[in-house]
């Protein structure tokens, strides 16, 4: 019987933008690197990403954004994972990140952030990291 | 708790002991079927149907481990998603974690967990591969059978095995040349099989989940087939089924966990082990051995 404990991963489009090939590809790697993900699709409100990710007691939420919209997104996401006690959950954030932004999305908490062209391997080792 | 579960944490197993008296009300149903025929997106419209008659639903959607990493992509949620925020319906993916027949004993925990949460109707959506038929007749009151037109292979796949558990044939995509003659050869099979234990008249139902046609037909034969099991008595006769296949796969992992334990930490089984690696014993002669001496039964007792 299989007791390792594995990773439980959320990958969620918040709002209007439709480009999920990204999000579908990092999902398929983080499957390789032996992580349940789970794939909530397209236009995600973000009462939907809280119940999902409660729901499916996940440990970490993986956001892509690719709209612009990554720092008011952020910031009232975690405020309701505040809210809802999703205190050890995780949240990073992928897509189109420009690097000035980093830093302030790692102030509001954000655990890491992976903008385009971060390749695979660096997602997995940072995202296992959070668990060692 | 589910998480608990599925890690195989040890507290979860008191826990379930505490929830286990309060588990017994729920209807549930498996819903089966070979990969694109619409499982996930019959369930959803399922869920919008068992809604509108105010029950509380859940939603265990079991999909298979990768071998090779064991990670796993869960994505039958994505059909459902529209349902995520009423707090009436809960969803939860499962990960099969390598373990045979397709039903993970977790899933059982889990069916447990949630009848003892209140919900009254539990989905448990599974790939319809080799055992998994079996299994989840265990589990399940009703199991309902997905197929779409044209899927030769599919009625094949039915054939093979799951004819005599299926209560519900459903046969999805039916907008789709060929319904009707898919839905005439699920007849025939019918008609065929071998007389079920009970006098349940197995129904053949036509849908187009993705628009909800036929959807409320396949809600009302299900609740249908639970009056016709509660008016026969043979819920009683179900739960005890039910219990005793619980039991035995309980038995089962109970036993070799405490068996693995005991061999980590075991002298003489490091010694075999060895031996076999010497070529002096065969491995089936060391299971004998090692069986026979450890697991000793008293008659009488």
């Amino acid at each position: 019987m299989e007791t390792k404990n594995k990773i439980r991963v959320l990958i969620a489009k918040p709002g209007l933008d439709g480009h999920d090939k990204g999000a579908k590809i990092v999902a398929l790697a983080l499957r390789d690197a032996g992580m349940e993900v789970i794939y909530s699709g397209l236009h995600q409100t973000l009462e939907q990403i809280i119940q999902t990710a409660t729901q499916e007691s996940v440990d970490v939420i993986g956001l892509s954004i690719m709209s612009g919209a990554h720092l008011p997104i952020s910031e009232k996401l975690i405020a309701m994972m505040k809210e809802q006690g999703l205190d050890n959950v995780n949240l990073t954030v992928g897509g189109v990140i420009p690097f000035q932004d980093i830093p302030k999305l790692k102030e509001m908490g954000v655990a890491e952030v992976f903008p385009g062209g971060t390749s695979f391997k660096d997602i997995i080792t940072s995202m296992n990291k959070l668990f060692e | 708790m589910i998480r608990l579960i599925e890690d195989n944490d040890p507290t979860s197993f008191e826990k379930l002991k505490l929830l286990y008296p309060h588990a017994s009300n729920a209807f549930i149903i498996g819903i089966t079927g070979s990969p694109g025929v619409g499982k996930s997106t019959l369930i959803d419209a399922l869920i919008t149907q068992f809604r509108e008659l105010d029950k509380k639903v859940a939603i265990l959607a079991v999909d298979p481990s990768s071998p090779f990493s064991g990670g796993a992509i869960l994505g039958d949620r994505i059909r459902m998603q529209r349902h995520a925020t009423d707090e009436k319906v809960f969803i939860r993916s499962m990960a099969s974690r390598g373990q045979k027949g397709g039903l993970s004993r977790a899933t059982k925990d889990a069916v447990v967990v949630f009848s003892a949460m209140g919900y009254e109707i539990i989905i448990i959506e599974t790939v319809g591969a080799g055992q998994a038929e079996f299994d989840i007749a265990n589990i399940a009151h009703s199991i309902g059978i997905v197929t779409s037109p044209g899927a030769g292979d599919g009625i094949q796949a039915v054939k093979a095995g799951i004819l005599e558990t299926g209560d519900i044939f459903i046969v999805n995509k039916s907008d789709k040349l060929d319904a009707d003659a898919s839905v005439h050869q699920l007849n025939m099979m019918i008609e065929m099989r071998k007389s079920s234990k009970t006098n349940w008249k197995a129904q053949v139902l036509k849908t187009i989940a993705q628009n909800g046609t036929g959807v409320k037909e396949v809600a009302d034969a299900f609740l249908s087939h639970f009056d016709f099991m509660k008016n026969n008595n043979l819920i009683d006769q179900k739960r005890n089924a039910m219990e005793k296949s619980y039991f035995n796969s309980l038995l089962k992992d109970l036993i070799l966990e405490k068996l693995f334990l005991y061999m980590k930490n075991s002298e003489a089984c490091k010694k075999i082990e060895k031996e076999i690696q010497s070529g002096s014993m065969d491995p089936l002669s060391a299971a004998e051995f090692l069986v026979n001496k450890l697991i000793v039964f008293k008659n009488n007792e």
